[in-house]
């Protein structure tokens, strides 16, 4: 059971020390999310919730604690290596979308592959890219540059270069912060959708809305877990795009 | 592993920004399309002033008799009657270095031939003189070995005389008359136009040496004796040896003869211009300089411009050193792009400069080579440190980075 946990974390710490005062971010956090879960982690700013992503996402290590991704220890690994866990393994979806301006949606959703350790080929980058566009349901806009499209559509590129390299764990931060509440919902069924196929996801969020979707939730507060339960009332993003369109509809008709 | 992934990242990157990769490349475009136009045209005037020298022959050694002191008075190289045929003959036949020699005695007198004369320099040479003066003929031949011996009234003329005297004629086989003797014209020398001193060369007869010396101007001395050395890294050797073999024939305690080589007059006329192009290339050089310092400046604005991409990449996987190899990639690429727009430009500009002024003008491929070379050393020199910066970055940061 323990060890085909997708991430296992056991007593992770996480201390900055920035000048004379030591800041303790992460106090001690023991967590196991196995394969398809759909987690969503949440707390207030300064909760310790953005440094326990980068540090699930290999971009930061902890000073304390374990950190087993996939059945590999990578709470003690390098640079080089942590970048290539992070190439094999995550998915990254942010907030600001982070595309690269001026590239098409098929160039950005290859970027990742061009740094694999192996060698794929230009047609298959390019086979993989289109997939991983139309199961986002982009498929018409490969060609189209970031500008050309909408917040929605440009988060849905940003999740199909997340899960070109087919990654054991996609991790978004704030997916939706910078969308309206309708965008937010299609991208949370994108979410759902690809969780029903099996893809395990970790959610940051501020927003309880938005949690709602996920299966568990869990709160960090000074650094630790709160709180950590399965999301009882959980939304289906279908649905609740058929009932804003009711709604909508409503409001036109009245 | 994955060797080309590299390349299509930084040339991706390049075309985002077209208009910022092209004003990179400006300053690398003039700093090597001024060098190679500068060596051009310097290299095209050099080449010219060669060509001159070389016009004068081939690998020449020439001994000039010493001065000829008398009263007081001086009269300068080739006035003392020290050199003799035998002198010339002793050089052919003990120098092993010497393939060619020519006893020279100079005149200028007047000549007669179709009721037109003309004054011209009458000059006296062995048939090895065309060999050594690197000389042709248009049309006829040369007199021979055996002419020289029979002191034979034959004349080679060149293309002045026969402007002056053959208006519209074929003079081969016609007669001309040097000092009240009728000499048949044997060959016409292919024109050569100015020398190096400004002097005409066509505007010569040349008569066997012996008959010079016995039927024309009667002397037993010669005025100078031409010698070609087998190659050019000979010429100082053949020097050498005819020194030694005239001091010893001479045996007098001040030498009482000069050689020369066509070496030093090369060395001379040249030199001038190599000073000029080697400034001319200098100043080329600072604005090449000043194109390197131009990317490198745009490229440490680019990594800063561009640390949100940076932060991008490495969270999906870039390691340090791919993000080092892509500015390196794009620094390169950015400066040998545009130092091969560069030779096409400064050879244009030469060629331009040949068309309006008629300087002749030359690229040499050594100078395309250096200007490749350089312009990429240029791309890894000053990319390196914004590439390094770049491949520093913490990815954290970098994602934060507004």
């Amino acid at each position: 059971m323990q060890t085909n946990a997708v991430i296992k974390l056991t007593d992770i710490h996480k201390i900055y020390r920035t000048g004379e005062v030591d800041v303790h971010a992460v106090r001690g956090v023991t967590l196991d999310i196995l394969p398809g879960e759909f987690v969503a982690i949440m707390g207030s700013s300064g909760s310790g919730k953005s440094t326990l992503m980068n540090m699930i996402g290999c971009l930061d290590r902890p000073t304390g604690g374990n950190y087993f991704l996939d059945g590999i220890d990578v709470s003690t690994l390098d640079r080089d290596a942590r970048a290539e866990i992070r190439n094999d393994k995550i998915g990254f979806v942010f907030q600001g979308f982070n595309l690269l301006s001026r590239t098409t949606a098929q160039e950005n959703v290859e970027m990742p592959m061009l740094y694999n350790h192996r060698r794929i080929p230009s047609a298959e980058q390019k086979e993989r890219a289109k997939k991983a566009l139309e199961i986002c349901g982009l498929g018409a806009r490969a060609d189209h540059k970031p500008n050309q499209l909408s917040g929605g559509q440009q988060q849905r590129v940003a999740i199909a270069r997340a899960l070109v390299n087919r990654p054991s764990l996609l991790l978004a931060d704030e997916p939706t912060g910078n969308l309206d509440s309708q965008t937010s919902i299609e991208i949370m069924g994108v979410f759902q959708k690809l969780n029903e196929q099996g893809i395990t996801i970790v959610m940051v969020t501020h927003e309880l809305d938005v949690a709602r979707y996920t299966k568990r939730m869990i709160i960090l507060r000074d650094g630790k877990i709160r709180t950590d339960e399965q999301v009882a009332d959980r939304l289906n993003a279908e649905a609740e795009l058929k009932n804003l369109k009711q709604a909508q509809e409503a409001v036109k008709l009245a | 592993m994955r060797f080309f992934a590299p390349f299509k990242i930084a040339a991706r990157a390049l075309r985002r920004n077209k208009m910022r990769s092209l004003l990179t490349m400006l300053g690398i475009i003039i700093g090597v399309g001024s060098v190679i136009a500068a060596v051009s045209i310097t290299t095209g005037a050099t080449k010219q002033v060669e060509d001159k020298v070389a016009s004068l022959g081939q690998n020449v050694v020439t001994v000039f008799s010493g001065s000829f002191n008398g009263g007081g008075m001086r009269g300068g190289w080739g006035s003392a009657p020290t050199l003799t045929v035998e002198d010339a003959n002793a050089i052919k036949n003990e120098i092993s270095g010497a393939v060619a020699v020519s006893p020279e005695v100079n005149d200028r007198m007047q000549v007669l031939a179709n009721g037109l004369n003309w004054n011209t320099r009458v000059n006296g040479e062995s048939p090895d003189f065309l060999q050594i003066r690197d000389w042709d003929l248009t049309s006829g031949a040369m007199f021979t070995d055996g002419d020289v011996r029979s002191l034979a009234k034959v004349v080679v003329i060149g293309k002045t005389v026969v402007d002056q005297l053959f208006v519209n004629q074929d003079p081969v086989g016609q007669t001309i008359i040097i000092r009240n003797i009728p000499f048949k014209i044997v060959g016409v020398l292919e024109p050569k136009g100015f020398n190096l001193f400004g002097q005409d060369q066509d505007d010569v007869t040349i008569v066997p040496y012996t008959s010079h010396m016995k039927r024309i101007n009667k002397r037993t001395f010669v005025n100078s004796i031409m010698v070609q050395a087998a190659s050019k890294e000979t010429i100082t050797q053949v020097q050498n040896d005819i020194t030694t073999l005239m001091r010893d024939r001479h045996k007098s305690a001040e030498p009482d003869f000069t050689v020369r080589t066509q070496l030093e007059l090369l060395q001379m006329a040249t030199s001038q211009a190599k000073t000029m192009s080697l400034l001319l290339a200098m100043i080329a050089s600072v604005s090449l300089i000043v194109g390197g310092i131009g990317i490198m400046n745009i490229m440490l604005v680019s990594v800063t411009e561009r640390t949100r991409e940076i932060g991008i990449r490495m969270a999906v996987g870039a390691r340090g050193r791919d993000i080092l190899i892509q500015f390196l990639i794009e620094a390169v690429t950015l400066s040998v792009v545009g130092g091969m727009i560069g030779i096409i430009f400064g050879m244009g500009a030469a060629w331009i400069t040949a068309h309006f002024t008629g300087w002749p003008t030359l690229t040499p491929m050594l100078w395309i080579g250096i200007a490749c070379i350089s312009s990429a050393g240029i791309g890894i020199f000053s990319g390196f440190y914004p590439a390094w910066k770049a491949s520093r970055l913490d990815p954290i940061e970098a994602l934060r980075y507004e």
